[in-house]
C-alpha cells in the first residue's frame, strides 16, 4: 500500500517571502517618535498682565538673530561648548556669585529668538538648554542623564516616576522661549 | 604548489536550505516594527538632530504637523507651509484642526494630547512661533519638536 502523500512543493517560498519583504520595506517608514519636549505657556489672553519683575542677576539670557548668531548675556558668541557647564553653573549658584542666580527656583533661562532664526539653529541651542537641566536633574536623582530623561518618558511606571520626582524637586524647568522678534524674516 | 591545488577541487556550496527562514525572520522584523504611512508628506523633512530626547510612549495621544518647504515648488511654491494630515493648512486652522484631533480621543485622555512639530531644520522661527500661539489657544500645550538621535561623546553623561 504505497500511498502518495501530496506535498506542496516549497522551493519557491523564499521568492514568496522575499517579495514581501521588498513589499514592507519599500512601504513602511520607522515611527520617530521622539524629540526635545517642551510644555507651552497657557493662551496668551488668559494670562495676567505680565508685572513679574524678574532681577537681573536670575535671567540667563539667550539671543539669537535672524543670521543664526547667537547673544550670551549680552556678549557674542560663537562657540557653544561651555555653555551647558554656563547654564548648570547658573542654575546651581544658589547666591554664592553675587552676578548669578539666587537660587534654582528663581533662576530662569531666556531664550529669544528672531523670526528668521532658523529651526536647526534653535533645536541645537534648545538641546544645550534641556542637556544642563537633564544633567541638573539626573545628579540630584543620582542616575545617568539618559536613565532620567528614559523615567521622564513613562511616567506610568512608579519607579520611573520616583526617579522623576526625585530629581525634579526644588528645581523648576524654567526655559523661557519668547515670542520671535518682528526684525528679519 | 600542489598542495593548493587539491584545496581548489573540494567542491565549495553555501546551504540555502535555511534562506526562506532568514528571510521570514527579516520580514517578520519589518512586519512588526514599521507603520504604514497614513498620508504622503509633500513638505521638506531634513529633520534636525539633537541629544537630550525624549521619547512619547502613546503614539494614539499624538498628532504630526508637518513644516517645510513644499517638495513640489512648481505647484505649491516655495514659502514654507504647513501639513496636516492630506492637507496643507494655514496658522490659523490649527485651533479646529486641534479640535478635530482632540475629539478623536476618549473624553478622559483629550488633554493629554500631545502635538509632534516634524519641522524641517532650514524652517524659519517666525512660522514655528506662530504655530506655537495658535496651540496655545487651541489649549494643547504638550509640545514636542521631533528630533533625531545624535550620537557624540556626551550622550552617555
Amino acid at each position: 500500500m504505497a500511498r502518495t502523500t501530496p506535498e506542496i512543493p516549497n522551493a519557491s517560498m523564499a521568492d514568496i517571502a522575499f517579495l514581501l519583504l521588498t513589499f514592507f520595506l519599500v512601504t513602511t517608514t520607522m515611527p520617530n517618535n521622539s524629540g526635545l519636549s517642551i510644555a507651552l505657556p497657557p493662551p496668551p489672553e488668559a494670562k495676567p498682565p505680565e508685572d513679574v519683575k524678574i532681577q537681573e542677576r536670575n535671567m540667563f539670557k539667550i539671543q539669537v538673530n535672524s543670521s543664526d548668531a547667537l547673544l550670551i548675556e549680552g556678549e557674542p558668541r560663537e562657540d557653544i561648548s561651555n555653555l551647558r557647564e554656563e547654564i548648570k553653573a547658573f542654575v546651581l549658584n544658589n547666591g554664592r556669585n553675587p552676578e548669578s542666580s539666587d537660587n534654582p527656583e528663581k533662576a530662569v533661562v531666556s531664550f529669544k529668538t528672531d523670526r528668521g532664526t532658523s529651526h536647526k539653529r534653535f533645536i541645537e541651542l534648545l538641546d544645550v538648554i534641556q542637556g544642563a537641566y537633564y544633567d541638573i536633574y539626573a545628579e540630584q536623582a543620582g542616575v545617568t542623564n539618559a536613565k532620567f530623561r528614559e523615567a521622564a518618558s513613562d511616567l506610568a511606571v512608579p519607579a520611573n516616576k520616583e526617579i522623576y520626582d526625585k530629581g525634579r524637586a526644588g528645581i523648576p524647568l524654567n526655559i523661557s522661549i519668547a515670542d520671535p522678534s518682528k526684525v528679519g524674516n | 604548489m600542489s598542495k593548493f591545488k587539491k584545496k581548489t577541487q573540494v567542491k565549495q556550496e553555501i546551504p540555502t536550505s535555511s534562506m526562506p527562514d532568514v528571510v521570514f525572520m527579516l520580514l517578520f522584523f519589518f512586519m512588526v516594527t514599521t507603520e504604514l504611512r497614513e498620508t504622503s508628506i509633500e513638505v521638506k523633512q531634513g529633520i534636525p538632530r539633537a541629544t537630550q530626547l525624549r521619547k512619547l510612549m502613546r503614539k494614539s495621544l499624538v498628532a504630526n504637523l508637518y513644516i517645510g518647504e513644499p517638495t513640489k515648488p512648481a505647484l505649491y511654491g516655495k514659502e514654507p507651509k504647513i501639513q496636516a494630515d492630506d492637507v496643507f493648512i494655514e496658522p490659523k486652522d490649527i485651533v479646529r484642526w486641534v479640535n478635530e484631533k482632540k475629539s478623536e480621543l476618549p473624553e478622559n485622555e483629550r488633554e493629554q494630547l500631545t502635538v509632534s512639530l516634524k519641522v524641517d531644520r532650514d524652517a524659519k522661527r517666525g512660522l514655528i512661533s506662530d504655530v506655537e500661539i495658535e496651540l496655545r489657544k487651541a489649549n494643547a500645550r504638550k509640545l514636542l519638536y521631533s528630533t533625531l538621535q545624535q550620537k557624540d561623546d556626551e550622550e552617555g553623561r
